[in-house]
């Protein structure tokens, strides 16, 4: 009887070793002439454990992990006999890290093929475009509106909206962009979705297209992510054949295609203005808004630009309905957040969950603290534009409106754990740099803030009159937030105001009294 | 696979490759950055000499196609060395024990971040971010990913870059 494994091609899964391991099951499988069809997947996301290892079996599919290439013949024989072996976790749905999670976007990631068309279908694929080509535009885009999505990039602006502002556009060549210039430190689930599950960015893509009435699209990846773009390309070329792209989209009346884009290594192309210029050919320079792009966006024309997360967030939502995504999620945040766990963390990796979730489950329960073993000292939330929360604030909801009520944002969803060897006067000072380093220079706090920022910084680290250059920094930082063309400038004060706020005591003042909030 | 991964094999500057592999794009909206990715990818860099052709095949300026190629930090202005070592610089990877790493890949080259090797060996670079951060500190040699990089997986990196 022929084995069946998957094993991971996620840039994570091969960035520790999963060719290697594949090879080495291959060879093994070849000594001991047993017959293995292995699927190459998506990560399930349980990144500690890869390489991961999954096994069909009659009961569902059983994992090893981590798996190394020695682990290979021992392994083999171990699943051949069903028997125990150390690495092997159960049934990989049961898992508890798993099983708490709500995967809606990342139902399909790590299970199915990801260059696989007929693996899509059989999987639910292509369901949500059906619903949409029964619907039509208007109530694809009321659909969209009702089910609560806001833009998973960070911004959070509704997806429905931004949809119906260009719907509403007369006709004309209108155009759907997909910002894929994932750059957050922290993380990695435009990637994982490129990699894994890349037909429902494709469908979702589609959908927007029928909606608003665009036939090209654009899928801007940054050059970061090689094994992204490539599986996209992949997929885009077997949703041509497939007749899932092209001038009558799944038989309809309705055109719609769309093409890879790679950036260049900038930052800041992944604010949506700047993104379209480098789409464009031009220097990745900021636009002042008005005209938003959904008036005046690539090429002037009407664009809908959403984050990949917003987009393959629509086909589950018209497949299942709206009120079917919005029962999920509190307040104002609705459905699901695929939250990113990394830095100095246990376990790590992509946790898709009702919005709702305390950052305190998420670092100590489900992250389990950190790889070191150390406490945690602060956690960094939604990239580098993110503040840095302390233990104190470990009650937050993850709520886009709660983390702005305490000086933060949830962003992209990621976060970064730091164990108490970290030094926030540092972190602080790398926030100014870093913005220093990617600033675009069309405006001037932000280009020339920042550079004066690392300045002042090392002189309150270097005991320099530090109360008056405390007190300009805080200026300083005031000026980045209200006189920035765009968050790169408008939100590197979050990093550096949160760790002079919440840890006082690394810039040198005494520390704050406990239990403050 | 895309730029960077295959230092050791990039064509000589040659004018007629270039005007080659510039008319590939010229059917494409927004051809710049596809036609310095591909300018790139022959040469392993943009010769300055690349900016004139550009220029006249898109009928922009030179000053034009000179401000995007630096204005994006992928672009290199001369050949890199044989082997391109990427450490990721950011956040996750700090968190992670990233930052004595990187000290320690400076000073075993003896160069800062961002430059190339005396004999050409190995250019080092920053990256900020390569998307593992759950598996961090990362890096990429050539194109290929490394995850849960320590003392030893680094040292092994430097040592494959001067074979």
């Amino acid at each position: 009887m022929t084995l069946r494994l998957f094993i991971p091609v996620d840039a994570g899964a091969l960035a520790v070793g999963a060719e290697e391991v594949a090879t080495a099951i291959r060879a093994a499988a070849a000594r001991y002439n047993v017959a293995v069809d292995i699927v190459r997947t998506g990560s399930r996301g349980l990144y500690w454990l890869e390489p991961m290892v999954e096994v069909q079996t009659p009961a569902g599919r059983v994992a090893y992990g981590p798996v190394a290439p020695s682990d290979a013949e021992g392994l083999l024989r171990a699943i051949r006999a069903d028997s125990a072996h150390a690495l092997r976790r159960g049934l990989t749905e049961d898992l508890p890290w798993l099983k708490r999670q709500t995967r809606l976007t990342f139902a399909r990631c790590g299970v199915v093929d990801p260059r696989s068309l007929e693996d899509y279908r059989a999987h639910d694929g292509c369901k949500g475009l059906q619903r949409a080509f029964s619907l039509g535009p208007d109530a694809t885009v009321e659909e969209v509106v009702q089910s609560g999505l806001r833009g998973r990039g960070g911004a959070g602006f509704p997806t429905g909206i931004k949809w119906r502002t260009v719907a509403q556009t007369p006709p004309q060549q209108k155009y759907i962009v997909c910002n894929a210039d994932e750059g957050d430190s922290g993380t990695f689930a435009d990637r994982m979705i490129m990699e894994g599950d890349p037909f429902v960015l494709i469908e979702g893509m589609a959908i927007a297209g029928i909606a608003v009435g665009a036939t090209k699209g654009y899928v801007y990846i940054r050059s970061e992510y090689p094994h992204a773009a490539a599986t996209m390309e992949a997929a885009i070329a077997a949703a041509r054949r497939g007749g899932l792209l092209g001038n009558r989209i799944a038989n309809s009346s309705f055109a719609f295609d769309m093409e890879v884009r790679v950036g260049a290594g900038a930052y800041v192309c992944g604010e949506e203005t700047s993104l379209l210029d480098s789409l464009e050919g031009k220097r990745g320079l900021v636009r002042a808004k008005p005209p938003l792009p959904a008036h005046k966006g690539l090429f002037g024309r009407p664009t809908v630009i959403n984050n990949v997360l917003s987009f393959a967030s629509v086909p589950i939502i018209m497949n299942k309905g709206g009120g079917f995504y919005r029962d999920f999620g509190m307040g104002k945040s609705r459905g699901t957040m695929p939250i990113q766990l990394a830095g100095n963390i246990k376990h790590g990796g992509l946790f898709e969950t009702a919005f709702g979730i305390t950052l305190g489950e998420l670092v100590d329960d489900v992250g389990g603290g950190t790889r070191s073993g150390r406490p945690v000292r602060a956690v960094q939330v939604g990239g580098p534009l993110g503040a840095y929360f302390p233990r104190a604030l470990f009650d937050t909801p993850f709520d886009y409106e709660a983390f702005a009520a305490r000086d933060g944002l949830i962003g992209h969803g990621g976060i970064v754990v730091f164990d108490d060897t970290v030094d926030m006067a540092k972190q602080a000072r790398f926030a100014m740099e870093f913005c220093a380093i990617e600033s675009c220079g069309k405006c001037t706090p932000c280009r020339v803030g920042s550079t004066r920022g690392v300045e002042v910084i090392d002189r309150i680290i270097r005991d320099e009159n530090r109360a008056a250059n405390t007190a300009l920094l805080e200026d300083l930082c005031h000026t980045l937030k209200f006189g920035s063309l765009c968050a790169l400038g408008g939100f590197t004060p979050y990093p550096v105001m949160s760790a002079l706020t919440h840890f006082p005591e690394d810039f040198g003042a005494p520390p704050r009294l406990l239990a403050a909030e | 696979m895309l730029q960077g991964s295959r230092n050791q094999s990039h064509a000589l500057w040659d004018k007629d490759i270039a005007l080659a592999r510039i008319r590939e794009c010229l059917d494409r909206e927004g051809p710049l950055l596809p036609i310095l990715h591909a300018i790139q990818e022959e040469f392993g860099y943009i010769d300055v000499a690349a900016e004139p052709l550009i220029a006249e095949a898109l009928n922009i300026t030179r000053a034009e196609v000179h401000g995007v190629v630096t204005f994006y930090h992928d672009f290199r202005r001369e050949p890199a060395g044989r082997h391109t070592l990427k450490l990721c610089r950011a956040e996750a990877c700090q968190a992670a024990g990233g930052d004595p790493l990187a000290l320690r890949a400076e000073a075993r080259l003896g160069v800062p971040m961002g430059s190339t090797a005396p004999d050409g060996s190995v250019t080092l670079q920053a990256v900020y971010c390569l998307g593992l951060c759950a598996i961090a500190p990362s890096a990429m040699l050539d194109g290929r990913l490394i995850g849960r990089l320590d003392e030893g997986r680094l040292d092994a990196l430097l040592a494959e870059t001067q074979q």
